[in-house]
């Protein structure tokens, strides 16, 4: 009876043990350190220098998190994911945050127990091709061989637009987009599709830059995001609103290099998001000077853009959609207040 | 517990062995189906809290997008359950084509390990040592990047006479197109394999019967030949040429035999190849040598030795360790998902997984499906052992 007895009670734990489930916002606390899914090396988005240090847009989101509840933004563990892999990540648990060219889509959103925190880059799906191919448009591209990254909405937008123009194609899929930039390189394909911002990155990459133009045609909405796990409130407030903060901050006209004057004799509204008036941190149970700490480390996000895919990286991505609202973009943020 | 004493002498219901041995399994059973229970219920009731989609209905909607080769009709407009068909047909394409082309390479090879000729001994050897050690993605890798990727592009193909051409695009060969007619002469290749099982049979029972031999491999080869080469001549050649042209980016037309599956029957061929060697010539140093003379002092040619004393017995040894090699191989063609040949993996647990998002439905269909193949490879692998297993005297 003894053994029966201890039979049953091990049977009993482990059902019980597996069920429990604590706010991320917590054992972010505890831990010390944001669990960040990137890219698997993507210039100007996610990638790693040889000193191994991350830098990107995407992994801007990820040190803005760190910045506003742990107060230091290189607090970040990040976790190279392919597409393929990235939300099982976020869905088991093993990162907090997926910060990774992700497209903000409806199937997304409701069917995969996830939220999307916002945008940090709107883009659009395009095609390159060689220059020696002499094509002018994608209307042209009947019967071409096209590169693609495995499980992403590119798949997807690449069947329904040749689809509506009639135009017969062969899909090549690839794990990383190294792999397609390699197939495309080799001449196995002749297109490459991807999101316009990838397309550029990986232009530069090639061993000929100038050998391949990226054609005109735009052929999706690709708003791309930082994405948690459904039904965590906090923690889905914290992460939409450290991105909320470095668009409020450049829309305030706050820098890194500002921030300290913003806090100490800025107006109203710089003061309230450096935390020196109002109380938006703790009412997010982080500290007072979460924005301010996100500004002065990682800077607002005109400082992240052009540091990582604008003026001053190698991409020269002008601001275009990602611009103010109030300078012929459409980034704006809701006012913290 | 109650105080009272026993009233029978018989042992009690809990101290008779057999009813003890049947409740504890009972209740090992019970706590087994209690943790499975567990486990499941658990797994939904976090994925309902979760808000993530659970269920089969994803099978039934349009998946949306494209596969690069298919051996059945489909594009875009078919459903998420057609992917899965799609990826499983390639997937057992490859492994069979793997299976056949390894099974060759490794007699081959292990064979040539007992050559006489000392420049084949070694090549076996060399072979065998390299092959076996590389890691297998590493081999993918190699065929895929270092081989095929380096061939010309489309336009400067290399071509033999205007019919085959090979790029970096894959193999393009000319394709029969069958016009009305060609039922007989598929008819007259299903009449020749019939009518070469009869004569195999007939041969052997005559041999064992008078102890004449037949050449029935010649025999099988000229009604192989012949009749379906009547049937073609007498329904008027039923069938044309589809020759690949370049057209536009590709070529079009005829059998296009994709680099990834190029690259991927390549490494697995290779690979398993080595092992299946290593095999054979296990098998075969597991004859006792003293077989060998008592064949020669019997007379036999030592071509007879090798197919009647040798490999009869060497086959026991063989088999068992073949069964597993397949195996294997079934399960490595999973690698194709790092070259994007669209097999099952690449196909269902890549895409159709990431679109849907429904990870443990379709990881399970998945698993069923590779348990469900290496469980046939291994029936089948069964009762050939049996055949060749050594009849014991009851």
């Amino acid at each position: 009876m003894k053994q029966l007895t201890s039979v049953i009670a091990t049977g009993l734990a482990l059902s019980l043990s597996l069920g429990a489930q604590a706010g991320t916002l917590e054992d972010v606390q505890k831990r010390g350190t944001v669990s960040c899914g990137v890219g698997t090396g993507l210039a100007g988005f996610s990638q790693k220098d040889e000193n191994g240090v991350w830098s990107g847009l995407d992994v801007d989101v990820c040190r803005a998190v760190a910045a506003a509840v742990l107060g230091d933004a290189s607090k970040v563990q990040y976790k190279p994911l392919t597409a393929k892999e990235r939300f099982t990540a976020l869905q088991s648990g093993e990162i907090d945050i997926l910060s990774r060219n992700t497209t903000w889509t409806h199937t997304r959103d409701t069917s995969l127990g996830l939220n999307f925190a916002g945008v940090n880059y709107y883009d659009g799906q395009g095609f390159m091709v060689s220059k020696a191919l002499g094509v002018k448009s994608a209307l042209e591209l009947d019967g071409a061989a096209v590169c693609i990254q495995a499980g992403t909405t590119t798949e997807l937008n690449l069947a329904d637009y040749f689809r509506t123009n009639g135009i017969t194609y062969n899909a090549i899929t690839f794990d990383t987009s190294d792999q397609t930039r390699a197939g495309f390189e080799s001449g196995r394909c002749d297109v490459l599709t991807s999101d316009q911002s990838q397309l550029y990155a990986l232009r530069i990459g090639l061993s000929d830059p100038s050998s391949a133009i990226v054609l005109p045609e735009v052929i999706s909405k690709e708003p791309l995001g930082p994405v948690v796990s459904q039904g965590d409130d906090a923690w889905f407030n914290v992460v939409r609103w450290s991105l909320m903060a470095m668009i409020e901050a450049e829309f305030l006209g706050i820098d890194s290099a500002s921030a300290d004057k913003a806090k100490a004799e800025g107006n109203p509204s710089q003061k309230r998001l450096m935390g020196s008036e109002g109380d938006a941190g703790a009412k997010m149970g982080i500290p007072a000077d979460w924005a301010y700490n996100i500004v002065k480390q990682v800077g607002n996000y005109a400082e992240s853009f052009e540091r990582n895919v604008g003026s001053g990286s190698s991409l020269k991505i002008a601001r275009g959609l990602n611009a103010q609202w109030n300078k012929g973009g459409i980034m704006y943020s809701s006012p913290v207040r | 517990m109650s105080e009272k004493p026993q009233v029978k002498s018989s042992p009690s219901f809990f101290n008779n062995p057999r009813n003890r041995s049947l409740i504890y399994q009972f209740l090992l059973l019970a706590g087994l189906a209690y943790f499975f229970y567990g486990i499941i219920n658990n797994t939904l009731v976090n994925m309902e809290a979760r808000g993530i989609k659970s269920g089969y209905d994803f099978l039934f909607t349009t998946a949306g997008f494209d596969i690069l080769m298919s051996l059945i009709p489909y594009d875009a407009t078919y459903t998420y359950g057609r992917t899965f068909v799609v990826g499983l047909l390639n997937t057992i394409l490859v492994s069979t084509i793997g299976i056949v082309l390894a099974t060759i390479v490794g007699f081959l090879m292990g064979v040539a390990h007992f050559s006489k000729n000392w420049l084949i001994r070694k090549l076996a050897v060399a072979y065998i040592e390299t092959f076996r050690n590389i890691p297998l993605l590493l081999q993918i890798f190699f065929w895929y990047f270092a081989v095929l990727a380096t061939l010309p592009g489309a336009r400067q193909s290399l071509s033999i006479g205007e019919a085959i051409f090979l790029n970096v695009r894959g193999l393009y060969l000319p394709g029969l197109i069958a016009e009305p007619g060609a039922g007989f002469v598929y008819a007259a290749i299903g009449l020749a394999f019939t009518a070469i099982i009869f004569l195999v049979r007939w041969a052997r029972k005559r041999q064992n019967d008078t102890g004449q031999q037949f050449p029935v491999f010649l025999t099988s080869l000229g009604i192989l030949v012949g009749l379906p080469l009547v049937a073609l001549l007498l329904s008027g050649i039923p069938f044309v040429w589809d020759f690949p042209a370049l057209k536009g980016f590709n070529f079009r037309g005829g059998i296009t035999i994709i680099p990834e599956l190029m690259a991927l029957v390549l490494a697995l061929t290779v690979y398993t190849g080595a092992f299946i060697a290593e095999a054979v010539r296990a098998g075969v140093q597991a004859v006792p040598h003293g077989q060998t003379e008592a064949a020669r002092s019997l007379g036999l040619k030592e071509s007879k030795i090798m197919k009647l004393i040798i490999v009869p017995q060497a086959m026991r040894v063989i088999v068992p360790l073949l069964n597993s090699e397949y195996q294997s191989l079934v399960k490595n063609s999973t690698l194709a998902t790092a070259i994007g040949y669209p097999d099952l993996f690449t196909v269902f647990v890549g895409t159709t997984l990431n679109q849907t998002g429904q990870a443990i439905e379709i990881v399970f269909m998945t698993m069923a499906v590779y348990f469900v193949i290496n469980m046939s490879i291994s029936f089948v692998m069964n009762r050939f052992n049996a055949s060749v297993e050594l009849a014991e005297r009851n």
